[in-house]
């Protein structure tokens, strides 16, 4: 009998092994639950509703038109006579012409009321990578950063994992519709303080995510004044910016800056993204927009790790240049979306669910605290898996969101048809009805 | 005691969620510091004194840090959050640390200006190597034949023109459809939502396809085992951050490509061992010199997690054969250690000589498949660095799990995959493609290697590659790099040719440079060599 030698394992490292990635969280497992037996209008109408990704899929028809008007912007036009620099073209600086339209078109969502200069954006692969590519320019392994909670739960992945970055939660709730008050702020700084984490910024989502609302003007300048105070970085992240459902709503930090003159500018960073606004997730396309050249320079250099396709710049440059296209777009996808809104706040409150008060996004913060037998976060996952297996809805449990408060959920409406949103209500009607007659 | 203190203190997890473990963290700490000391005194005293100067610096600088009326921010590397005064001193970082070292230590804090990481505040001056001024000059005045004439001429990009036409046909013909139809009705929706960040696997199956055409159907690529990332420069990251700690280390041959040192080391702390090739092997590999650097890092404390090779390699343009190629392998087996090998000049050799796949050696070998990862991408090969199509291809179920995570944070185009897909599934346009390929990179070599020649410059018999490595010891004024760099200086400003010095690639002999000749035209050859001549005077 011959003896086996086991050979030692090749080993991998600590980034490699580590949980960070948290796939293995309810947030991602209803995906599974998903992919295992998806819903189809017309082949599997009992399968699981997808209300879990925030995708806006309601203005595909609107992108379908302008490619379909301006082939030039796929193929280079006639002969291609761009394509040949267009495919050598790999400079982390991008393309001018495409950081120029993404300038304006910040601009455009913003009604005008600031500015961006096309040399201080950065392009990264999604916003995903922009996130992480400025948690390693702002901060040192250990170091920490301030979240507000109810935070989308990808941050814990994006912004800790390779970088070795804490977060430390700003807890918020619903006693002021989870508001980001000056108390709690100086609370989790405190906190990271206590167990001797240095904070070296705060990253806020506006709108929020998973919230669906945006951040009020009086908040905004007390999180800017609280930065200041503390010598940090502030990272605004305004993925959604575009998908507020009133153009006037939406206040960005770049709007505060501009009023203050532009004072304490250096510490402050705008992330950007086409992947909500405009639907293109599978574009990869996202942005840095930092006041301070040292990041600005750092960040570029960075972004050899994730550059935007140049093909892709090249088409998004010729579209979103074109004012008629995205003038258009913006205020139509504002419409839909906002439409969308308003059908399932209806068909919820129907069943009898509230929801936070929102004005943007692609998804409504949902309240079912009521129907917890206790107010854990056991109870809530409990009940989120009845959603997922009984009423075959993927929605996200507040919990993966961090929030404090057990009981909320955040509902996706942007990823479906208009339809599959009544099946969905309906389920949740058919549901409530249920519980309310046992 | 301090000791405890600073465990405790540096590794707690705010979050449920445990990561890594304090003890790592701790070894990111020793290992540079020790690093520091050389080694010398060894393991023990190498690390026990620094590590004690470390911790009274740590407990000194903490005391400061808590006196709440401290407002002495100058000479300190503490935080002091109330300081809002202007006119307070810059804070520089401590002189004479290395930058692992400053890492690890409480981060200097400007309490002026609010200040960045550490990590990167180092690397902000970058930028100032030969490599990447001489790029910026051709930038800034680049020849033209007809418009500027006395412009520089750039031999210093490994990139490939060539063939550019070829391909700009096929996309002029077959673009649209090929983004967004595919032959059916135009459909957003096949390109605008999430894809699996690690690519279609569409588009997977033919980049499989490609690579196994490129590599003469020599070996079969499974899609399944593929990560698709934005270039191959984040594929050699993600390995990086995969296959070694903070603190660890690759053994990389040298000479090398001088963008190694970004994507092997910048974000993830890993260090890079050179393993010196020379010219009296024509710079091939010896496993000699890997088992000599291997023991030399493990007696400086420094944990070697695996090997880097290109083959084709860059910037010399040597294949391995298959001997090296399985004398390497015994080498990681024997070490335990992983094996990268960059292939992705593997469709752009020319000559006869033989390409091997590190696949191709696995293929029979069953066990040590789990250490072997191979990177390619489609910048060189189809002449497309603008699209950022890498691949990382592993037999290893866990480094493919990892790997296929990570690349959300550098994933390709969905438009641009689905052009792709169309462009590698034409087989006939593959195949016509890589055979003019291969012709025109043989006969420019052959140009620009015969003119060399002619002035007494010999180059190493290059297989592979956009490049020759040439020998101009004989025409430095001091045989170091300060006389290499000097001629690289007159070819640059005097000449006006933008060529790359062999120090920018860590070559041990001064007097090597690597002259890219893809980027040229046929008649640009003897305006070159006119050039460079003018610039010669032999020195003895």
């Amino acid at each position: 009998m011959a003896i086996e030698i086991e050979q030692p394992r090749v080993g991998l490292s600590k980034v490699a092994v580590s949980k960070t990635h948290g796939e293995d969280s309810p947030y991602f497992a209803g995906w599974k639950a998903y992919d295992e037996n998806p819903y189809h209008e017309t082949s599997n109408q009992s399968g699981v509703i997808q209300m879990g990704l925030a995708e806006n899929q309601v203005s595909f028809d609107l992108l379908e038109k302008y490619l379909e008007e301006h082939s030039e912007a796929s193929s280079w036009g006639k002969g291609a006579p761009g394509f040949r620099e267009n495919a050598l073209f790999q400079d982390y600086h991008g393309l001018k012409s495409f950081r120029q339209a993404m300038a304006n078109f910040m601009e455009q969502i913003r009604g005008g009321r600031a500015k961006f200069d096309p040399d201080r954006i950065v392009l990264t692969a999604g916003a995903t990578a922009a996130n992480e590519l400025l948690t390693f320019i702002l901060a040192d392994p250990g170091d920490a950063l301030l979240i507000p909670t109810p935070y989308y739960p990808g941050f814990d992945r994006d912004l800790r994992w390779r970088t070795s970055v804490n977060i430390v939660p700003i807890h918020c709730d619903s006693s002021n519709n989870f508001q980001i008050t000056p108390e709690a702020m100086e609370a989790a700084y405190q906190s990271a303080e206590s167990m001797n984490l240095k904070v070296r910024g705060i990253l806020i989502t506006n709108p929020s995510n998973p919230l669906g609302a945006t951040i009020q003007r009086s908040a905004l300048e007390q999180i800017l004044d609280f930065a200041v105070n503390k010598n940090i970085h502030l990272v605004s992240d305004e993925i959604y910016s575009g998908s507020t459902f009133s153009s006037s709503e939406f206040i960005s930090i770049a709007e505060i800056l501009e009023t203050r003159g532009y004072k304490d500018a250096e510490r402050v960073h705008i992330v950007y993204s086409l992947s909500k606004d405009l639907g293109l997730p599978g574009f990869r396309v996202g942005t840095i927009y930092s006041y301070n050249d040292q990041v600005v320079t750092t960040a570029r250099r960075m972004s050899s790790f994730t550059l935007i396709s140049s093909q892709t710049q090249h088409l998004l440059a010729c579209m979103l240049s074109n004012k008629e296209f995205s003038e258009n777009y913006i205020k139509t996808n504002r419409e839909r979306l906002s439409k969308r809104y308003d059908m399932i706040i209806k068909g919820l409150k129907k069943a009898g669910i509230e929801c936070l008060k929102g004005n943007a996004g692609l998804f409504c913060w949902m309240n079912l605290s009521p129907l917890l037998e206790k107010p854990t976060r056991e109870s809530e996952l409990a009940l989120w898996k009845v959603i997922l297996n009984e009423v075959k809805l993927n929605i996200s449990p507040g919990s993966s969101c961090h929030c404090s408060e057990p009981g909320w959920f955040r509902v996706c409406f942007a990823n479906m048809s208009e339809q599959t949103l009544e099946i969905a209500l309906e389920r949740i009607h058919k549901f409530m009805e249920q519980r309310k007659r046992n | 005691m301090t000791q405890t203190r600073y465990y405790r203190t540096r590794s707690p997890e705010p979050e449920k969620e445990k990561t890594g473990g304090g003890g790592g963290t701790a070894m990111r700490v020793i290992v540079p510091l020790q690093g520091v000391v050389q080694g010398r005194g060894g393991l023990v005293l190498g690390s026990i004194i620094p590590c004690a100067l470390f911790y009274f610096l740590q407990f000194y600088l903490k005391r400061n840090r808590d006196d709440p009326d401290d407002k002495n921010e100058s000479n300190s590397t503490s935080q002091n959050p109330t300081i809002r005064s202007p006119s307070s001193e810059h804070l520089t970082e401590l002189p004479g640390l290395t930058r692992s070292l400053s890492r690890a230590l409480l981060s200097p804090r400007n309490s002026g200006p609010v200040s960045i990481s550490a990590r990167v505040s180092g690397i902000v001056k970058g930028g100032d190597s030969p490599y990447y001024m001489g790029l910026k000059r051709v930038k800034e005045d680049p020849y033209d034949e007809l418009d500027n004439p006395n412009g520089v001429i750039q031999l210093g990009l490994a990139e490939n023109k060539l063939s550019l036409d070829l391909v700009k046909d096929w996309l002029a013909e077959n673009a649209r459809e090929a983004i967004l139809g595919n032959g059916k009705e135009l459909s957003v929706s096949g390109i605008a939502p999430y894809q699996p960040f690690d690519g279609l696997m569409e588009f997977k199956v033919a980049v499989a396809g490609f690579m196994s055409q490129v590599m003469e159907n020599a070996v079969s690529f499974n899609p399944s085992q593929m990560v698709l990332t934005a270039g191959a420069t984040p594929a050699i990251e993600i390995l990086s951050f995969c296959l070694a700690d903070t603190g660890n280390a690759f053994l990389v041959p040298t000479p090398y490509y001088p963008g190694f040192d970004r994507d092997v080391k910048w974000r993830t702390g890993v260090e890079i061992i050179h393993v010196p090739c020379r010219s009296a092997e024509n710079f091939h590999l010896s496993i000699a010199a890997l088992d000599r650097s291997f023991n030399q890092a493990k007696k400086r404390g420094l944990k070697v997690r695996g090997v880097i090779i290109s083959n084709p390699s860059n910037p010399v343009g040597n294949l391995l054969n298959r001997e090296t190629l399985y004398s390497l392998l015994d080498f990681a087996r024997e070490k335990n250690i992983h094996i990268i090998s960059n292939e992705i000049l593997a469709g752009s050799t020319h000559g006869n000589e033989e390409f091997v796949s590190m696949a191709e050696i696995v293929d029979q070998e069953d066990t040590d498949r789990k250490r072997v990862h191979i990177v390619y991408g489609l910048s060189k090969d189809l002449s497309l660095p603008g699209f950022r199509v890498g691949v990382i291809y592993t037999f290893n179920e866990d480094v493919l799990a990892a790997a296929r995570k990570l690349s959300r944070f550098s994933a390709t185009s969905a438009p641009t995959q689905r052009l792709l897909i169309s462009m590698l599934s034409d087989t006939k346009f593959v195949r016509t493609f890589i055979t003019t390929n291969r012709e025109r990179l043989q006969r420019m070599y052959v140009q620009l290697v015969a003119g060399l020649e002619k002035m007494g410059i010999k180059s190493i018999k290059s297989s592979g590659g956009f490049y020759c490595w040439a020998d101009m010891s004989g025409f430095i004024s001091s045989y170091s790099e300060k006389g290499e760099v000097e001629l690289w200086d007159k070819l640059l400003n005097i000449g006006k040719v933008n060529v790359t010095p062999g120090s920018c690639c860590h070559c041990i002999e001064p007097g090597w440079f690597r002259f890219c000749f893809a980027t040229l035209t046929e008649k640009d050859i003897p305006v070159v060599m006119e050039r460079i001549q003018k610039v010669l005077k032999p020195v003895n």
